[in-house]
């Protein structure tokens, strides 16, 4: 995160997202998939690293297989023709875009507030202090090697056991996460960059996808 | 890389001029205050007592005495708010935070002055 003045003279807190170019791989239809969707790949990979099925997700290879399926009259299909790509993310919907085509922050244009959904970072087994903001016990009077426990979890004989959903200690993070309605405070079109208020879930240098919040008012 | 691309976007939110002043300095810092719609100039002058943060972060903290008591502003240095910096005189100093400042009153507060050639 950095932070920039707006015009007013005000200050920015900002998450700078390098959010493509982004290359559409394959478009997803009703008829031959059976749902609506883009495929998008992010950030070239080198070819010595990318495996043949990566490089052929995006472009023609020549094959055996391919040239007796051209002599047969087989139709193959579309392919981006662009380099293996290390991020590839289907979005869910109708769209005119067409494979090939390179989709750039130019989209986010007009638009105001986002959703940012990102895994965020991992705290392997955290106590429930962490992870469910539980106050803990005292420093002192009487409390022995338990400060950070979570105290009782339950009743006594009856019922004899511990309700379902009981918060306690476990994995914490790690999960997909979903921040909304967050603030797209400016797009640079030529780096590709968006400046978004906040923070978004995950490390530095992760992987997120940002649509248009779907929250109303 | 990524770092690359802070810095980057980091430069567009700085001043090209940014101002020039010394720990130590007793400074002017012009402020645009913003009354109802119409804006006008304050005035802050004190003590430059140190410097933090880097790129658009970076603040300084200006000290003075009013009325006896201490009072302490911390300034961004790009902020398009601050107008100017005039520095009205300079001084020794040997460190890069004056904090000892707070602990002094009346005539110990005096830094020695620093001639500029």
């Amino acid at each position: 995160m950095t932070q920039i003045y707006l015009e007013d003279g005000t200050v920015a807190p900002v998450t700078v997202v390098q959010a493509g170019p982004c290359n559409v791989l394959q478009i997803r239809s009703m008829e031959r998939d059976g749902y609506e969707a883009v495929q998008l790949g992010f950030e070239d990979k080198p070819r010595r690293l990318a495996s043949r099925a990566e490089r052929g997700q995006v472009a023609k290879l020549d094959s055996k297989r391919a040239k007796a399926q051209a002599a047969a009259g087989v139709e193959l299909v579309e392919k981006a023709d662009c380099e293996p790509q290390r991020f590839i993310k289907e979005f869910r919907g109708a769209s005119d875009l067409a494979v090939g085509n390179q989709v750039t922050v130019d989209v986010f244009e007009g638009v105001t507030r986002v959703d940012v959904t990102g895994t965020s970072k991992g705290r392997g087994f955290a106590g429930v202090m962490k992870r469910h903001n539980f106050s803990g016990q005292r420093a002192s009077h009487g409390v022995k090697k338990v400060h950070r426990h979570a105290g009782g979890t339950g009743c006594s004989a009856s019922p004899s056991r511990v309700f379902k959903g009981r918060r306690m200690a476990g994995q914490y993070g790690n999960v997909q996460v979903t921040t909304r309605n967050l603030e797209l405070v400016k797009a640079i079109a030529e780096d590709n960059l968006l400046l978004i208020r906040g923070s978004v879930p995950g490390p530095n240098g992760g992987l997120i996808s940002i649509r248009q919040t779907n929250k109303v008012g | 890389m990524s770092q690359a691309i802070l810095e980057k976007v980091e430069k567009t939110a700085l001043k090209e001029n940014p101002p020039q002043f010394d720990i130590g300095d007793t400074v002017d810092v012009h402020l645009r205050i913003l009354e109802g719609n119409k804006e006008r100039i304050q005035v802050f002058s004190g003590t430059v007592i140190g410097r933090s943060g880097s790129g658009s972060k970076e603040m300084f903290i200006v000290r003075r005495i009013v009325a006896g008591e201490g009072v302490e502003r911390k300034f961004p240095v790009h902020s398009p708010r601050i107008e100017k910096v005039e520095v009205k005189r300079s001084a020794v100093v040997r460190r890069a935070k004056l904090y000892f400042l707070r602990q002094r009153v009346g005539k110990a507060v005096r830094l020695k002055e620093r001639r500029r050639s």
